[in-house]
């Protein structure tokens, strides 16, 4: 990882670093700012008291899920199919609501058969 | 984004107008970009102006924003301002008491919003009239806060803000305070300066790219705002606003001179200005329209033989350490005068629990008279401060304070009824 100046989070997406880095207050940019990066905060999974668990059969792939997550961790794979990040899943349940099918079930993290 | 104005040009006239109008005319001289408004006496007619310029075409880059409160002005105006733009705003007393939310964001967001504050008594008891306690709120909040004395100085310091703010070694927001009813809605000549001398004195409007440090920008996304935990580097953001303070002193001494450079009017050092100080005894700081006031004070007293001298603050925010320091070693005896409160402080004036805080650890032995005057617009004529600078010479020939001084500090001018 780079330490970079604050000046290059002007530059244009693919320009700028993933990461900045800082040691002391005088490095720092006058505001906190983050650049899009996945997990910027951590693992933000470890929140959810709530799981989103996917039944397949029902599932017809429509993609509002995907669409409405907001912190996009919903993933559509290889075969079309929506799969949910649960590194990062918060477990707001926005996608179970808005499922046409309710083929999302959230399920109490103490209660999910891990077996 | 707004187009840049090009084709709208105003010659250096001197014009005949109250100091909301200056206010209007400074921020037109800008060519701010978006104006958000919400209308509050005694800064109405500020906004009022301004929407005429709009409508009038006269400010053909400016959008002009309506909004339903305070609290909206500002949230609109951070918004503007993160996109890039030169803003411009004005309020007073409770409405800035209800914008006072967005106030902190703005500074913590280091954006080089510029506001007026026509300044007015807190209520209640409900008050309308000159009191600077509303912008002294604001102390702690990472705006720079400074004083208008004149209808002229209004106008000038409002561009000199813009110049001020927006250097990218500070981008902080600033207030411009004067008092409501004794210069915002008197009439007095000022200078309008020539358009093309303006956009030569102030950095250029902000191109698309916005600020350097803050941006709406699809292609370039950034998250600002942004929560910091504890182990984060939360204090240490504080302390570059606190820092930046410090460094603004400077600028704001190189943006005045550059100024008077420009247009031949001086504001002293920028930070503040002294009048008769070369030889004073005796000598009192005052701020705001007072300060211009108390001049004329100096020189009556002068003429009676007496060695007076008054010095005018122009900023609480950075608060001048260094210059207050030196004019304190000038003089034996130096009063304070508050038209404000800081309730519980430990003179009761804001200003004048500043300056004493100053002092301490500099090794000046300056006598410090605190003075709370003229709250609420209580009038303060010649006669008074002729008189509060007769108890300085007092204090400096007896060494004994005023008998009528409460808890420290002297509340001239309180009412008597026989």
């Amino acid at each position: 990882m780079n330490k970079v100046k604050w000046k290059n989070i002007c530059e244009a997406k693919d320009k700028r670093p993933e990461v900045q880095e800082y040691k002391n207050w005088k490095e720092l940019p006058p505001i906190p700012i983050s650049l899009p990066i996945k997990g910027s905060i951590g693992t933000t999974g470890d929140w959810r008291t709530f799981k989103p668990i996917v039944d397949r059969e029902i599932c017809t792939k429509c993609g509002i899920c995907w669409m409405y997550c907001p912190e996009g961790t919903i993933i559509r794979n290889d075969k079309g199919e929506f799969e949910v990040d649960y590194i990062y899943c918060k477990g707001c349940g926005i996608c179970a609501k808005e499922c046409p099918t309710k083929c999302i079930e959230m399920v109490r993290e103490s209660e999910v058969n891990y077996g | 984004m707004v187009e840049a104005q090009e084709d709208f040009t105003q010659e250096r006239e001197i014009k005949i107008i109250k100091g909301n109008v200056a206010a209007a005319y400074a921020a037109k001289s800008a060519r701010v970009q978006v104006i958000s408004a919400y209308p509050i006496t005694p800064q109405t007619t500020v906004v009022e102006k301004l929407s005429e310029f709009a409508d009038n075409g006269e400010m053909p880059g400016t959008q002009y924003i309506k909004v339903e409160s305070e609290h909206s002005v500002m949230a609109s105006i951070i918004g503007a301002s993160t996109a890039g733009t030169r803003t411009f705003t004005a309020t007073s007393g409770q409405g800035l008491f209800y914008m006072y939310e967005m106030v902190h964001w703005a500074a913590g967001a280091r954006l080089p919003i510029v506001t007026t504050i026509a300044s007015r008594g807190p209520a209640p008891p409900w008050n309308i009239w000159a009191d600077f306690t509303d912008v002294i709120s604001c102390r702690d909040t990472g705006w720079m806060i400074s004083f208008a004395s004149s209808h002229q100085e209004i106008y000038d310091d409002i561009l000199m803000s813009y110049k001020i703010c927006e250097d990218h070694e500070i981008l902080l927001p600033k207030f411009v305070a004067y008092g409501g009813f004794t210069l915002s809605h008197t009439s007095k000549p000022v200078t309008i300066e020539d358009q093309d001398e303006v956009d030569d004195f102030l950095p250029p409007l902000p191109d698309e790219r916005g600020w350097p440090h803050i941006f709406l920008d699809p292609e370039r996304p950034m998250m600002h705002g942004n929560l910091i935990m504890p182990s984060g580097f939360y204090n240490e953001f504080r302390l570059k606003i606190h820092y930046t303070h410090t460094l603004a002193k400077q600028k704001i001494k190189d943006a005045s001179a550059e100024f008077e450079k420009k247009f031949g009017r001086s504001y002293g050092n920028g930070l503040i200005e002294e009048y008769e100080m070369k030889d004073a005894q005796v000598a009192i700081l005052n701020y705001g329209e007072l300060a211009m006031q108390m001049e004329d004070a100096v020189d009556d007293l002068r003429n009676e033989g007496y060695k007076v001298g008054c010095v005018k603050l122009r900023y609480f925010r950075p608060f001048p350490v260094e210059d207050i320091i030196q004019i304190a070693k000038k003089v034996k005896v130096l009063g304070v005068a508050d038209r404000a409160t800081a309730f519980g402080s430990p003179t009761g004036g804001p200003v004048s629990s500043e300056v004493k805080a100053a002092l301490y650890g500099s090794g000046v032995t300056t006598k410090i008279l605190p003075i709370v005057m003229g709250l609420g617009g209580r009038e303060v004529g010649l006669e008074q401060q002729k008189n509060q600078l007769k108890i300085l010479i007092q204090l400096n020939e007896t060494g004994v304070f005023p008998k009528d001084m409460i808890e420290g500090t002297l509340w001239d001018g309180l009412l008597e009824v026989e």
